[in-house]
């Protein structure tokens, strides 16, 4: 009869229990997106500021985003400006200080909401067509096609995306803060009965350089991230349209998530060196 | 003429794979593959589906590079060439995809001219050029429309037309009659055989279909009659069809040679893709 001593002497030992294979599975996937991310960011930036650049591509992007943008973003803003004046009208009231409305709606659009709203829709409009359609191009080989035509598929999608981003996207957040005070001074006006050289003399007035320094870095940096993480997303898109749809929500998800994120870091540079 | 007798062709070949091996991950795709392509030849790459196929053509263009190994395309070693480059150098080879891979936001003319409107080219050569190249695969008609309003076998014939379009020297076909009828699947083989025939194109077909293999390499496109004769024997010796044949299986080349050599073979894998 076997003992024990001889069962346990026959049977491998069980492998020790590591961390270390468990961490490379888990780390490795995120950090080799990131570097990715980071070399399509670099070679983007690099593309759009060399030659060729595909202007009638650009052009064609900005009215895809820009003009096709316009109605959400006016709509949007409006109700925002309107929301801002009904929510904060009780705290002032309190304070006898009513008009003081009219500076917080001015100064809350033109560094926050303006350009936090405008980077939003656009991600959920743009940065996930931007993946949808790059996604497609991928998973129906037309990107290699392109590449087997001797194009550069960087500069010729990811570059004329990345300029129209770049430039209309500080133009819609400008339309979103203008909308936006027309949305708080109805408000203002019907509600509050607060007069229109009252609401548009303090609207104006409440402004000091640097937020409107802010009001138009943030779009730009913002713009940079939604169209690359769009673009990045699209071209990493595998698995037919499952995997088209996977890229769509992830470029919506990681576009909103960062902007989310860099606006508080971003936000806290520029208040530290334009504002206080 | 599309006759081979002996020792005609002589030099480098146009394509050449030595000990070339890829993987993605930990899946290896391709194990020490190596082949030569003469110019003017057909090398039919016959492998079941996943077999790694595709991966061999897009490695031969340049679109995937290979882990170990060389792959040698008209004396370059596309390892050792930059993205910059190989983009250049992609302008002087052909590719048709499975699937056609038009783009498809542009009409046919502009998915023809595509590479041609890359180099700024001048507007009447390139609707010249356009039309000659969809003539020769009998879709002029299609000049003006998107790819969604076309049949597979029409998408097909004009994939073939936008590489042909700069007349490159190599074209590698992606199973260029996959998912096709009988009839539509003849006609582009026949163009391939034109193409091999009258231009002396070299190429690389990948495709999982015997009959493709057979047909190009049991006929030749007569220029003069423009008729697709078979394979003939006279005074001057055998009249070759251009075309070698190399199977793929489990990663690796399990044969290489010509169609007859494969017709006789005993192994029984063989034998299982002859029935």
């Amino acid at each position: 009869m076997r003992t024990m001593s001889t069962l346990t002497s026959n049977t491998p030992a069980p492998p020790k229990p590591s961390l270390l294979p468990l961490l490379n599975r888990a780390l490795k996937g995120p950090i080799q997106a990131l570097q990715e991310y980071s070399l399509l960011v670099g070679d983007s930036i690099v593309k759009a500021c060399t030659p060729p650049i595909y202007f009638s591509d650009v052009l064609e992007q900005m009215d895809v985003i820009g003009v096709g943008s316009l109605p959400i973003i006016v709509l949007t803003g409006f109700f925002i400006g309107g929301v801002m004046v009904l929510n904060t009208a009780a705290q002032f009231q309190q304070f006898g200080s009513t008009a003081l409305i009219a500076n917080a709606v001015s100064i809350g659009l033109v560094r926050e909401l303006g350009p936090f709203i405008a980077a939003l829709l656009v991600t959920g409009r743009n940065g996930s067509g931007i993946a949808s359609e790059l996604g497609s191009m991928v998973v129906t080989e037309q990107v290699d096609a392109m590449r087997a035509l001797g194009t550069d598929p960087v500069r010729k999608l990811v570059v004329p995306r990345v300029l129209a981003t770049f430039i209309v996207l500080p133009l819609l957040t400008a339309v979103t803060d203008l909308v936006g005070l027309f949305g708080g001074f109805a408000m203002a006006r019907f509600q509050l009965g607060i007069t229109a050289v009252e609401y548009w003399h303090r609207s104006v007035t409440a402004l000091a350089s640097g937020d409107l320094i802010q009001g138009i870095v943030k779009p730009l940096v913002f713009a940079i991230i939604i169209s690359t993480i769009g673009c990045f997303h699209g071209l990493r898109a595998h698995g037919g349209t499952q995997g088209v749809g996977r890229a769509t929500t992830s470029a919506v998800v990681a576009g909103s998530i960062a902007v989310i994120i860099v606006d508080l870091f971003l936000g806290k540079l520029l208040l530290y060196y334009f504002v206080s | 003429m599309a006759t081979r007798p002996n020792n005609e062709i002589t030099g480098e070949p146009l394509i050449r794979f030595e000990n070339v091996s890829v993987g993605f991950g930990e899946n290896e795709v391709l194990r020490n593959i190596s082949f030569e392509v003469d110019a003017g030849e057909t090398k039919v790459v016959l492998g079941e589906s996943g077999s790694g196929k595709t991966v061999l053509l897009k490695l031969a263009a340049g679109l995937l590079r290979p882990s170990s190994g060389r792959v040698v395309i008209m004396g370059h070693n596309l390892g050792e060439m930059k993205e910059v480059d190989l983009l250049d150098f992609r302008r002087r080879i052909g590719f048709v995809f499975q699937e056609s891979a038009l783009f498809d936001s542009l009409d046919v003319a502009d998915n023809v001219s595509f590479r041609l409107r890359e180099e700024s080219r001048n507007v009447r050569e390139m609707e010249t050029r356009v039309r000659e190249s969809l003539r020769f695969v009998e879709m002029e008609h299609a000049y003006h429309k998107f790819p969604a309003e076309l049949s597979g076998g029409m998408r097909r014939r004009v994939s073939i037309a936008r590489a042909l379009i700069d007349q490159p020297p190599i074209v590698y076909y992606d199973s260029p009659t996959a998912g096709l009828d009988p009839v539509t699947s003849q006609t582009i083989i026949t163009l391939i055989l034109r193409l091999r025939d009258s231009n002396g194109v070299t190429s690389l077909l990948a495709t999982h279909r015997l009959q493709d293999a057979f047909g190009l390499a049991n006929f030749v496109f007569e220029p003069k009659s423009k008729r697709v004769l078979p394979v003939w024997e006279d005074g001057d010796g055998r009249h070759f069809a251009l075309t070698k044949v190399l199977v793929i299986r489990d990663c690796e080349i399990y044969f290489q040679g010509e169609t007859t050599e494969l017709l006789k073979s005993e192994d029984p894998y063989l034998r299982q893709f002859l029935a």
